[in-house]
């Protein structure tokens, strides 16, 4: 999937919009994101996810063709972090399994 | 910031209502969270990129019982930030003016 295909999927879904009108709308969405992060604040897109800017320290790494040693600079990095919702969409037999797991466990010892 | 406070920054600074801003902020992430459930990756230029990884079943141990437990085969996305967007976030700081010209 595309920025275009989600300009479309506005368009179709949400209506009421111009094409363009819809495409505008989308890159402010993307943007405004992008200047947040810029400014190492997070976003927590409840149902999604959150992204989290992180700040690393200045560490040792290692060339691994030659094994020698290189400086890597302290650096802030952007991270994604899932929320359970989208895991559990994509996992939809996980939690029968796992309730399944549960029962049969629960025949020889129940609590906890 | 929020989804919320995001709706209320894209209905700012593209003059629709914040209603209308909702109903378009729910439709990206509905529509970017149908694309992974289909498998399907995801590609925003200059943001980044979704990935659907697959993980194999294997038995684990819980560390504390060490009773065997059988983790099943799940999918996890994963995001890879984009070009731009890691530029953006790391030059952050401010930085005393070293220069470094960018291509």
């Amino acid at each position: 999937m595309t920025k275009a295909e989600i300009i479309d999927a506005v368009y179709e879904k949400v209506g009421g919009f111009s094409k363009k009108e819809a495409s505008e709308i989308v890159e402010a969405v993307f943007d405004t994101m992008k200047d947040v992060l810029a400014d190492g604040e997070k976003i927590k897109i409840s149902g999604f996810g959150n992204f989290v800017v992180h700040e690393k320290k200045e560490r040792i790494g290692r060339n691994p063709q030659t094994g020698e040693p290189i400086p890597i600079s302290a650096r802030k990095v952007l991270t994604f972090k899932a929320s359970q919702v989208l895991k559990r969409v994509l996992n939809p037999d996980k939690e029968r399994l796992k309730r399944e797991a549960a029962a049969r466990a629960g025949v020889t010892g129940d609590g906890d | 910031m929020t989804k919320s406070e995001l709706i209320d920054r894209v209905a700012r600074s593209t003059d629709v209502t914040k209603s209308r801003a909702e109903q378009v902020v729910n439709c990206v992430f509905d529509s970017m969270t149908q694309a992974l459930e289909r498998d399907e990756g995801i590609e925003i230029r200059g943001f980044g990129s979704f990935t659907v990884r697959h993980y194999k079943s294997y038995t684990g141990r819980n560390p504390r019982t060490e009773e065997q437990v059988h983790v099943p085969a799940k999918r996890q996305p994963f995001f890879k930030v984009g070009k731009e967007l890691k530029e953006l976030v790391d030059s952050a700081p401010p930085k005393s003016d070293d220069a470094s010209p960018e291509g």
